[in-house]
């Protein structure tokens, strides 16, 4: 194994398990839909940050960020349902992105691209990785308590607007670690899928973060294998592994 | 505020867009003492409980007494059976101490000192809570809210999914941890018999203040029917008094 796999092994692995990990959540708080209509956002992001000349990581992040803050508005002070105007809002910027994506970057925004991926994104991701798992360890326990009950969480004083948005932010900055290993169109699978897989198998919620987190490393890990052996694009091999797993998951479940 | 008075409610309106839910409402109440607040469903027993608690908005005034700690037993979580959240891991959240949390599950009577009831007690921390059955799940939830050292208990009662043995010795262990420990005890009930047996004081609600004071003068015919309509049959007999509603 050459030093470039072993590096992209490396920082995949820190993107499947900061993705598993905050799907996790997703999955308790069934937002599932969300978390994959989201990572369509990062499109027009890239496509302006590769227009720029800036990372496509960092117009990812960005687009993300204002995106998170839009459904966290809809959802805290708004009477509207998020989702349905998840829907519509987030398929447009997926449209506006195939239409602002320069060709030649179309296929790989979309799908993948371990060539891509450099010295940069590798020191970004790490760093992304530790905010990912030191923030959502510190929120854990108010999050999950106002999955349970909203009105427990706040009568023991969690002020949830505060940690539904730090939430969600973290799945922003997860989305955008992960988008140039499975590409915009896929990436809302790595946070959903491991997640959903470990919850058919877990007993205990530190277990199902657990395994949610190295479903998502494995999930990574033999998807780059397949692209780098197949020469293809990383995002469906990934994706697809993950749902082997899946299927694996729910038949060891029976 | 008078030093025995624990919670004031004054002019307490509560809106649903343009619905009134709660109307004018206003009642004290003191240092443990056990109030009950009994009305048909509807009454708005549930939505008082959120807005004391800061959950909702409303106009009027809500005023607690400083050094009030509450402790809140809501009436029915959505978990899930597929949610992998143990006893444990919900009781943790609030408490990270492991001999705390066996200490409260002992006081709500999950895990006694026998060794059989040490291994129930076991195997409980264990369980998801969305495998739990009507009573273990409220008995859990009483755990949660005694976590925190409260003084005052907003316990509402379940509907549905407690069969009455366990209401009724839910309502026994409330009794005894007030006996126990220093605590203000607000219920929710539609039960008139649970208001008789263990409140000192009772609030009928339907949208307004029906009656107020001990039950056993605050409640009487009228304040039956304006809580549960004309038909209610109201009888007392052998010092007990009994209601049923007709076509129900």
């Amino acid at each position: 194994m050459d030093t470039n796999l072993l590096f992209l092994i490396f920082v995949g692995a820190l993107v499947g398990a900061s993705s598993g990990y905050l799907g996790s959540f997703m999955v308790l708080k069934r937002m599932s839909l969300v978390g994959d209509a989201l990572s369509h956002v990062a499109l027009p992001g890239m496509a302006i940050a590769i227009t720029l000349a800036i990372n496509p990581m960092l117009g990812a992040l960005i687009a993300l960020t204002l995106a998170v803050i839009g459904i966290w508005y809809l959802g805290e002070k708004s009477e509207i349902y998020p989702e349905a105007l998840v829907g519509v809002f987030f398929t447009a910027s997926l449209a506006i992105g195939i239409l602002v994506t320069p060709e030649p970057e179309l296929l790989e925004a979309l799908f993948g691209n371990l060539e891509s991926i450099g010295t940069m994104d590798g020191l970004i991701t790490i760093a992304g990785a530790i905010v990912i798992f030191w923030a959502t360890r510190l929120i854990s326990k108010k999050l999950l308590l106002g999955v349970i009950s909203e009105d427990l969480a706040t009568s023991t004083g969690v002020n949830m607007p505060q940690v539904n948005l730090i939430y969600l932010l973290l799945v922003g900055l997860a989305v955008a670690l992960g988008v140039k290993f499975v590409g915009t169109l896929l990436m809302g699978a790595l946070v959903i899928v491991p997640a959903v897989s470990a919850k058919n198998l877990a007993k205990s919620i530190s277990n199902f973060q657990f395994l949610a987190s190295i479903l998502g490393v494995l999930s990574i890990f033999f998807g780059i294998l397949i692209a780098k052996w197949l020469g293809i694009s990383s995002g469906p091999p990934v994706v697809l592994v993950s749902i082997a797993f899946f299927g694996l998951s729910y038949l060891l479940k029976k | 505020m008078n030093e025995s008075i624990l919670l004031s409610v004054s002019g307490l309106k509560v809106k649903f867009n343009s619905h009134l839910i709660l109307d004018d409402l206003s009642f004290d109440v003191k240092r443990d003492s056990t109030l009950a607040i009994l009305g048909p469903n509807g009454a708005g027993k549930t939505v008082l409980f959120r807005a004391m608690l800061g959950l909702i908005p409303f106009e009027g005034k809500i005023a607690w007494a400083p050094d009030v700690k509450v402790g809140y037993v809501p009436q029915k979580l959505f978990v899930g059976k597929d949610i992998p959240l143990t006893v444990s891991e919900f009781l943790e959240i609030k408490e990270k101490d492991r001999s705390k949390v066996l200490g409260v599950l002992k006081e709500v009577g999950l895990g006694d000192s026998s060794l059989q009831e040490i291994h129930r007690g076991a195997r409980l921390l264990k369980t998801k809570l969305g495998v739990l059955s009507g009573g273990e799940l409220q008995r859990v939830l009483i755990a949660f809210a005694l976590l925190g050292g409260p003084n005052v208990l907003l316990f509402d009662e379940p509907t549905s999914g407690v069969d009455i043995s366990a209401e009724e010795t839910v309502y026994a262990l409330i009794s005894k941890l007030k006996k126990e420990k220093d605590l203000t005890i607000i219920f929710i009930s539609h039960e008139l018999e649970v208001v008789y047996r263990f409140a000192d004081s009772v609030l009928c609600l339907n949208k307004q203040k029906v009656c107020f004071g001990p039950p056993r003068e605050a409640i009487d015919k009228k304040s039956l029917e304006a809580l549960y309509g004309e038909e209610v049959h109201f009888y007392k007999h052998h010092n007990h008094e009994h209601y049923h509603e007709n076509g129900h």
